[in-house]
């Protein structure tokens, strides 16, 4: 800070104060990034390289990580390996040299799926119902809308486990417990205050005056919604998006108390990896890396509405 | 009755947009922009209403009743305000609050310095600094609980890559490194992998708040010959403050909140070091099955936060304002 504070204006900052701020800056993002090296290191680690002291980085890549992350084994003497026929693919050789055999796949894949239908299918749902109800709020006298906003965004206030004790008591009376649409509806919930407030503030961006023109050309509202409103809106619907498949998508509290095996998401399941005597941390960090990476890739290539999004939920607050 | 409405609501579109039959468009083209009003916000209101509404109203029935959720057919009796009077005579509560009083003020503070810093350095706007800045946000993106999960691998004394890098530096053996087994240690190693998830959030919106500020500004400051040091304190801070202090209100929040990243990390412990509100409300909820003062102690909680947050946005607007 005490470096960019002797630039001499803020205006057109000189060469040197921009590469001490460059400097610091590309500093910072390297030491945010080691805890997400090491999360892909360790997955392609074998398990005994995982836990060597000094840890290791220079190493032999093995997919062990991977194979136990998509099996489950079983112990077997050494004679009996033996006894096997040529293993037939990797897995089974790398799990062969640790005695052992693959007795059938692991729980991660559906898991896996869960949360991709249930993150999808809740963020989708928010979404639209978010932008019908911006609609709303943003061209039509409401009454009592200032009081229905701000009821909305409170319902954001209650701690997740303060709300899962009467969802836990309703779902269980609904047969809505550990379903997967149980879970995309309380997910939508969650994320439809969100969404509304985001999307708000972009359709108030846009002009009245396009519907209005449009209606004189003969269009009924909702065509004019649909046609000129929808499209003008496509950047603030994608930032709103991403915020509500960001947070289905790594939710914990409500997926780890609600759910337990149908509609188990990988969040709560990841961390129960466990491997001979203690956490299994290659596959622990194979989980963990197949699990960011379609966030990071979708993230990665919507940055600029993401910038956008949290900037206009910022100022429209 | 939330999918009829919205399948109302998507039929009605769909219908428009395909210019079908004449008598739908028609009926469409009838109604009056006061029932569309309602067609639209309805479905996102009944959706709020049953999913957040009825089970908080049902917490606050619950609250005033010996209710166990483990024991559906049990009689339920009133206890009237017997368990709010327990919860607020809890020591084992008081002392929730005040860990979590305590996570919200240093991962509040942390971040804020930390995220204006970042925020204040990448409006330089120096080479690279859309690329970086997107690096920088990539932890505020991943699960708290998954990564939460890793850290507490980083964080092994015996084989974790955070002791080793500690103790490369200073010289302490790692084994003295132990970050979630120590009383002291272990808030700090949940305030560290906090910060390390949610400065870039606070980055980003002070970033927005400091882009904000008109340049015209600071050229007249330029032309006043204010020192730069004069111009931070005189109009960057100011002008950024509302972001600031909407940043800590979003973070003030959701901290109140914490529990997936301390249950994976430190499930509360050691002994209770760590034990925030949300993990002691689970622990009345889902261990000792004490559903009604569980839900008295939610209750409390809610009206706490909403009570702060009104009080803060209060404060907020009158900074706006200025």
């Amino acid at each position: 800070m005490t470096a960019a504070n002797s630039a001499h204006s803020v205006v057109e900052p000189n060469r040197s104060s921009k590469r001490i701020a460059g400097t610091i800056v590309i500093l910072y993002a390297l030491i945010t990034l080691i805890p997400l090296v090491w999360i892909f290191l360790t997955s392609i680690k074998s398990p005994p390289d995982s836990i060597s002291y000094p840890p290791k980085i220079v190493f032999t890549p093995s997919l062990e990580g991977y194979c136990n992350l998509f099996t489950t084994r079983t112990r077997q003497t050494p004679d009996y390996i033996a006894s096997l026929p040529a293993p037939a693919g990797t897995c089974e050789e790398v799990t062969r040299k640790r005695n052992m055999v693959i007795a059938g796949p692991s729980n991660f894949l559906p898991r896996f799926i869960n949360s991709l239908v249930i993150a999808f299918g809740s963020t989708f749902l928010a979404v639209f119902l978010g932008t019908l109800a911006a609609y709303g709020f943003s061209r039509f006298k409401v009454p009592l809308a200032d009081d229905l906003l701000f009821f909305i965004l409170s319902t954001r206030m209650m701690p997740p486990i303060a709300v899962a004790i009467p969802i836990y008591l309703m779902y269980r009376e609904l047969g809505l417990s550990d379903t997967a649409v149980g879970m995309i509806l309380l997910y939508t919930a969650v994320n439809v205050s969100l969404a509304v407030w985001l999307l708000k503030g972009f359709i108030d961006e846009i002009p009245r005056e396009y519907e209005e023109a449009a209606m004189i050309d003969g269009y009924t509202r909702l065509q004019a919604f649909r046609k000129v409103v929808l499209p003008q809106a496509t950047t603030g619907i994608a930032a709103t998006a991403i915020f509500c498949l960001i947070f289905a998508w790594n939710e914990y509290a409500f997926a780890a108390l609600l759910t337990s095996g149908e509609a188990q998401t990988a969040p709560p399941f990841i961390p129960t990896i466990i491997g001979e005597g203690g956490q299994d941390w290659p596959a622990v960090a194979a989980g963990t890396t197949i699990f960011l990476i379609p966030i990071l890739v979708f993230t990665i290539l919507l940055r600029k509405q993401l910038l956008r999004g949290i900037t206009f939920g910022a100022v429209r607050k | 009755m939330t999918i009829s409405h919205s399948s109302i609501v998507e039929n009605a579109v769909d219908a428009t947009a395909r210019a079908t039959p004449v008598s739908v468009a028609r009926r469409v083209r009838g109604l009056s922009d006061r029932a569309i009003a309602w067609l639209f916000i309805a479905p996102a209101i009944i959706l709020l209403l049953a999913i957040n509404i009825f089970p908080l109203i049902w917490a606050i029935y619950l609250s005033f009743t010996n209710y166990r959720a483990n024991r559906p057919n049990a009689p339920v009796q009133g206890v009237g305000l017997g368990n709010y009077q327990r919860v607020l005579n809890d020591p084992d509560i008081w002392q929730a609050m005040q860990t979590t009083a305590h996570f919200v003020f240093w991962t509040i503070l942390l971040q804020t310095v930390i995220g204006f810093s970042l925020a204040y350095l990448i409006d330089r706007k120096f080479r690279g600094h859309a690329f970086w800045t997107t690096i920088i946000l990539i932890p505020m993106m991943l699960s708290p609980a998954v990564v939460g999960n890793f850290w507490r691998f980083l964080y092994e004394p015996q084989i974790g890559l955070f002791a080793y890098a500690v103790s490369l530096v200073s010289g302490i053996p790692t084994s003295d490194i132990q970050m979630l087994g120590n009383v002291t240690l272990a808030p700090w190693a949940i305030i560290i992998v906090d910060t390390w998830m949610w400065t870039p959030y606070v980055m980003l919106i002070c970033l927005a708040g400091l882009r904000s500020i008109p340049d015209y500004i600071y050229e007249a400051a330029e032309v006043d010959r204010a020192s730069p040091w004069r111009q931070f304190w005189s109009i960057t801070v100011p002008m950024a403050l509302p972001f600031i202090m909407l940043a800590v209100l979003f973070r003030g929040i959701e901290n109140f909140k914490m529990f997936d990243m301390v249950t994976l990390l430190t499930g509360g412990g050691p002994g209770s070091v760590t034990e925030v509100a949300s993990i002691t409300l689970k622990r009345v909820a889902f261990e000792s099955w004490a559903t009604g003062r569980a839900s008295a102690f939610a209750i409390v909680l809610f009206v706490a936060v909403f009570g702060l947050a009104n009080i803060y946005v209060k404060a907020l607007n009158r900074v706006k304002q200025r």
